[in-house]
């Protein structure tokens, strides 16, 4: 295993090399040492971040949901070496943005978890519409989440704290 | 699982993007935003020797509007088509097809380039394509050559691109006066695979009589298809619930669905009745 320090926009990197990458997670940077079919969701996981939960492993559950240049994105789905160079924000996120700190204590407030397997994935998954749509409906939030599976609560109590994180945010009203 | 070993690259042109490709022989695959390759590869249904990453090539996510019609880059994103508000009117379908596509984090990063290459039986912006003529613009380091939506399919999961062919663009040309399109599915749950679709455009003469009519079906045979009778019983016709009524029923005996776990040939086909004559319908009111 050669670890490179590898510049796969000059040469190749190949099946049985590892590149160096510096990550910026949570606005930290973390380096990894990864080969090509590493996922970004091993590779956070590998380096301890296991915040970042691995369900399905092939895009149908979102559990491993996180942050990407600000937007969810399934990190089971990405590729480490394409989240080189972009800002990542996980649910270890400390302090956590304006969003994920809301989320998180609707989600208490709100029961929105039982057994806390899908909850990482929400948590992300519904910051980033937080951000990027402040006023999305009930009825839009409603449709991203369904983005995710929860197989304990049935998804209405995630709802109800998404909504509630909603109206905190923009200051009690909405 | 995990996907299987690979070789990666990230060129920083479209041409030194092809000149990998060309290089790296008929086993490499290009990735883009990853949303149907990721999960193939994990499943160890594609097993490439090299991935070419052309997700932040500059240049290839453009979509541009002009009087020849619409331009839409390979790497525009399914998001990006669901919320630009230019896509009424005729270009409506793309929109609406755009935002069935998977889940929300799915459309963020999904590319139609990537849609269209990947060629789903069951994926939306295909039909959409057929439906509105377009063509297919590839390059490769020998050249570009342009492959009309209807000649690009070549089966489920399978295209007419050479291994080192890169889709860079879809052309859409500009509609007849008075063009409108709709897209309707069908799929058990919000996100799903759709059992059956269909992409609908149709433009009206100053009596309110049909002009030109395309439809479009999905998810009912390996490749998307036109239903030909259908349209031919609306062109020359005013729109009227007899009309629709008789453009649906002959777009549903007109296509051969396959039935598999998820969905009976039968129920798929009456799936086509019922959704074809939901996009006429509402066609037919906004006149």
């Amino acid at each position: 295993m050669t670890y490179t320090g590898h510049r796969v926009d000059s040469a190749w990197l190949e099946p049985d090399e590892h590149a160096d990458l510096d990550l910026l997670v949570n606005g930290r940077s973390v380096r990894v040492q990864v080969p090509a079919r590493c996922t970004l969701a091993d590779a956070l996981r590998e380096r301890g971040l296991t915040g970042t939960r691995l369900g399905c492993e092939q895009g149908s559950c979102g559990a491993c949901t996180i942050l990407l240049d600000g937007l969810p994105v399934r990190s089971c789905l990405t590729l480490a070496v394409q989240a080189e160079g972009c800002e990542l924000e996980t649910a270890e996120q400390a302090p956590p943005s304006r969003e994920l700190g809301a989320l998180r204590r609707a989600f208490h407030e709100h029961r929105a978890l039982q057994c806390g397997f899908c909850t990482s994935g929400f948590l992300m998954l519904a910051a980033g519409l937080l951000r990027d749509e402040p006023d999305a409906g009930a009825a839009r939030v409603r449709e991203v989440l369904s983005a995710n599976l929860c197989r304990c609560t049935g998804g209405v109590p995630i709802l109800r704290a998404v909504l509630a994180a909603q109206r905190e945010l923009n200051g009690g009203h909405a | 699982m995990k996907p299987p070993p690979f070789a990666y690259r990230r060129p920083s042109s479209v041409q030194e993007a092809l000149t990998l490709a060309a290089q790296a022989g008929e086993d490499a695959k290009f990735i883009a935003g990853g949303q149907s390759l990721m999960p193939l590869l994990a499943l160890r249904m594609s097993r490439p020797s090299h991935l070419i990453d052309i997700n932040r090539l500059p240049g290839l996510d453009e979509l541009r509007q002009s009087g020849a019609g619409l331009r839409v880059g390979a790497l525009v994103r399914h998001a990006t088509l669901e919320r630009d508000a230019r896509l009424t009117g005729p270009w409506r379908a793309l929109r609406e097809a755009a935002a069935l596509i998977g889940h929300h984090p799915i459309r963020l990063r999904g590319t139609f380039g990537g849609s269209a290459a990947h060629a789903d039986p069951s994926a939306e912006l295909p039909v959409v394509a057929v439906a509105m003529d377009a063509t297919f613009v590839v390059r490769s380091t020998a050249g570009e050559r342009e492959i009309p939506a209807s000649d690009f399919f070549a089966g489920p999961l399978m295209t007419v691109l050479d291994p080192a062919e890169l889709l860079v663009e879809a052309r859409f040309p500009a509609p007849p006066p008075r063009t409108r399109s709709a897209f309707e599915e069908f799929g058990p749950r919000a996100g799903d695979f759709a059992f059956a679709s269909t992409a609908v455009t149709l433009s009206t003469r100053d009596d309110g009589t049909v002009q030109q009519a395309r439809i479009a079906l999905g998810g009912v045979d390996a490749v998307p298809v036109r239903a030909y009778e259908a349209e031919q019983a609306l062109e020359g016709e005013p729109l009227t619930d007899a009309t629709v009524r008789e453009a649906a029923g002959r777009a549903a005996a007109g296509c051969a669905p396959s039935g598999d776990a998820h969905a009976s040939a039968t129920y798929r086909r009456q799936l086509i009745a019922t959704l074809v004559e939901r996009a006429l319908s509402r066609l037919k009111e906004e006149r």
